[in-house]
């Protein structure tokens, strides 16, 4: 890599120090996390992409993946909205996939939580890593995964197909053979035909085991059975999905082009009006809106904690790296660690060590 | 200096490794006492036999320090980080076949499919407040597959033997390991998936692409693979 970590520190201190300037509080958090917290938020698949070790007292903890846990967790027992804070840190990520990318970095983030003008406090972020990064000939994407969430919202179908959606919003794969199987354009397995045609489904399932109950068994049979009476989710549902996902292009046609599907998807307007909203005001701030890029399927298969406005910075001419600066909005994720008490929040990291790559500085 | 070849230190597998070298004019034998792990190789010049645990041949073999080794699929995979940059397979030898699986209670009449593994675990984790626990010691090679399936709310648990018992003794909901018959899986009420297994594993001929070799260590290489035929 070439960049020492020395180096690698100073140029995170140097914008942390920027961040303190647009207002932030200086913030510092443990290295050694309890993995318990973050298992339950991520589920297994962090154990793929954070390290986790074993403390003698304390049970299984890991090295911090990422500053923003933490962050929240700090601002939920102790803050006020408005607040705005920044940090400078390792981060330590497992690279399974990628050895040849570092294990070890530093992030600089800076994350505000405000419970009003959510338009506001992401323009805010988004205007202040834009002008941070202004130097480095970056190109900037966005994307709004409210949108995607509102339209899943507002599919005429069940509850039971929505939640199952839901669900699987950040898991795109997934996602997509869901929506198959609800169309009736995925194949239907023999065993769950065998399964509903069934008059006693429990006939020769020999001794029950384990802690799943037959209760819950009978209850998941009972789920299926309503499943297939409900009938395929109607075909201009899933085009108006498929549709949304495609928008790509920059934000004034992407706004016009949501605006035209919310007409068949009326749910959407709501997640379409915020969008126009967060546009002005990225506007006002003198970000040039007219050539920002818009992905709808943007930030779906990063941490999947983002649930409103996301933003990345790419190195067009280092497609090897990875984003130099990702961010969006988490309100969710609040929700989550608060236990229902929710602190609106949208915040962003970048990776001086990157910076310094791009700069040859190396 | 001479190359080294790893062979599992006992059992089936070492007497069928030793079978079918012996086929192919390579004969592998144990030296010493019973107890004693050390070996000899007759038919081929400047090859030295290792015995070793099967499980410690992958990591040997990506460090370097044996040229080729025999072991299973499975543990190639489980424990090597791209392991293809690291290993070549050269011949399969057509035993230890065994397939890794998921596993679940036969009972489950409702879960055949991944899809099925997904929505019920899901479900058990609004009801019992935990992920549903799968207990494995594939750690790496489940948990890519699982991922891959869109399988969430589940978590692995480690279990390093009789894995099959532990859904009966309530330390887990689900398992994958690997089987060839089924015979214990179905001993303990257990069913395999209707999927394609996550590996279908057996003994095979490894060759490190880690270890150093000089010209007489290529000719050794060459001699043996030639007389083997691979």
């Amino acid at each position: 890599m070439g960049v020492t970590i020395a180096a690698e520190r100073a140029e995170a201190v140097r914008l942390r120090a920027r961040f303190v300037e647009a207002g932030a509080v200086n913030v510092d958090c443990a290295i050694l996390q309890p993995a318990e917290t973050l298992l339950d938020l991520y589920g297994e698949d962090i154990r793929a992409r954070a390290y986790v070790t074993q403390d003698p007292a304390r049970g299984e903890v890991m090295l911090r993946p990422d500053f923003t846990v933490p962050v929240v967790q700090m601002h939920m027992e102790t803050g006020a909205a408005p607040s705005r804070y920044t940090y400078c840190g390792e981060v330590f990520r497992r690279q399974e996939e990628h050895p040849e990318r570092a294990s070890e970095y530093f992030q600089v983030g800076y994350e505000l939580f405000a419970d009003e003008a959510p338009a506001q406090a992401d323009a805010e972020v988004f205007a202040l890593f834009a002008e941070t990064l202004a130097p480095y000939g970056l190109r900037a994407v966005t994307g709004d995964i409210g949108i995607l969430t509102a339209a899943v919202a507002g599919l005429k179908t069940s509850e039971r197909r929505r939640a199952a959606l839901m669900r699987h919003i950040w898991r795109p794969r997934r996602f997509r053979a869901l929506l198959d199987r609800y169309s009736g354009r995925g194949p239907q397995p023999a065993s769950r035909k065998a399964l509903l045609a069934a008059g006693d489904p429990m006939a020769g399932a020999g001794p029950m085991i384990g802690m799943r109950t037959e209760t819950e068994i009978a209850a998941r049979i009972e789920a299926l059975r309503a499943d297939a009476a409900e009938g395929p989710l109607c075909d201009s549902q899933v085009q108006l999905i498929d549709t949304l996902l495609a928008v790509r292009e920059t934000c004034p046609y992407a706004l016009e082009h949501l605006h035209d599907i919310a007409v068949d998807l009326p749910g959407l307007l709501p997640a379409v009006d915020r969008f126009e909203r967060r546009c002005e005001a990225l506007a006002a701030r003198g970000v040039d809106v007219e050539a920002l890029e818009f992905e709808a399927s943007y930030g779906r298969t990063s941490m999947e904690y983002y649930d409103g406005f996301v933003f990345g910075f790419l190195a067009p001419q280092r497609p090897d790296l990875p984003p130099v600066a990702t961010g969006g909005r988490y309100d969710a994720l609040t929700r989550h660690l608060g236990g229902g008490r929710a602190a609106p929040a949208v915040g962003g990291v970048l990776r001086p060590g990157l910076l310094l790559q791009l700069e040859g500085r190396a | 200096m001479s190359i080294k070849l790893g062979v599992p230190s006992k059992g089936r597998l070492m007497d069928k490794t030793f079978d079918w070298f012996g086929a192919r004019g390579v004969e592998l034998t144990r030296t010493g006492s019973e107890r004693e792990y050390s070996g000899a190789v007759d038919g081929v010049e400047g090859v030295d036999l290792v015995l070793l645990s099967a499980g410690e041949i992958p990591r040997e073999l990506a460090a370097g320090r044996i040229h080729l080794g025999v072991t299973g699929t499975d543990l190639i995979r489980e424990k090597l980080v791209q392991w293809d940059q690291k290993v070549e397979p050269l011949a399969e030898l057509g035993f230890g076949q065994a397939d890794l699986i998921v596993a679940v209670p036969a009972c489950w009449v409702d879960v055949n499919t991944l899809d099925d593994l997904d929505a019920a675990a899901a479900a058990f984790r609004a009801r019992h407040g935990f992920r549903m626990r799968i207990a494995t010691k594939y750690h790496r090679l489940i948990r890519d597959y699982l991922r891959a399936g869109g399988v969430a709310d589940y978590q692995l648990v480690d279990s390093q033997g009789a894995t099959e018992g532990t859904v009966k003794n309530l330390t887990a909901e689900a398992i994958a390991d690997i089987t060839s018959t089924g015979e214990t899986l179905r001993a303990n009420h257990l069913k395999v998936l209707e999927e394609e297994p996550v590996l279908r594993s057996q003994a095979t001929l490894f060759r490190s692409r880690m270890a150093r070799l000089n010209e007489t260590d290529r000719q050794a290489l060459r001699g043996l693979t030639e007389t083997l035929g691979v």
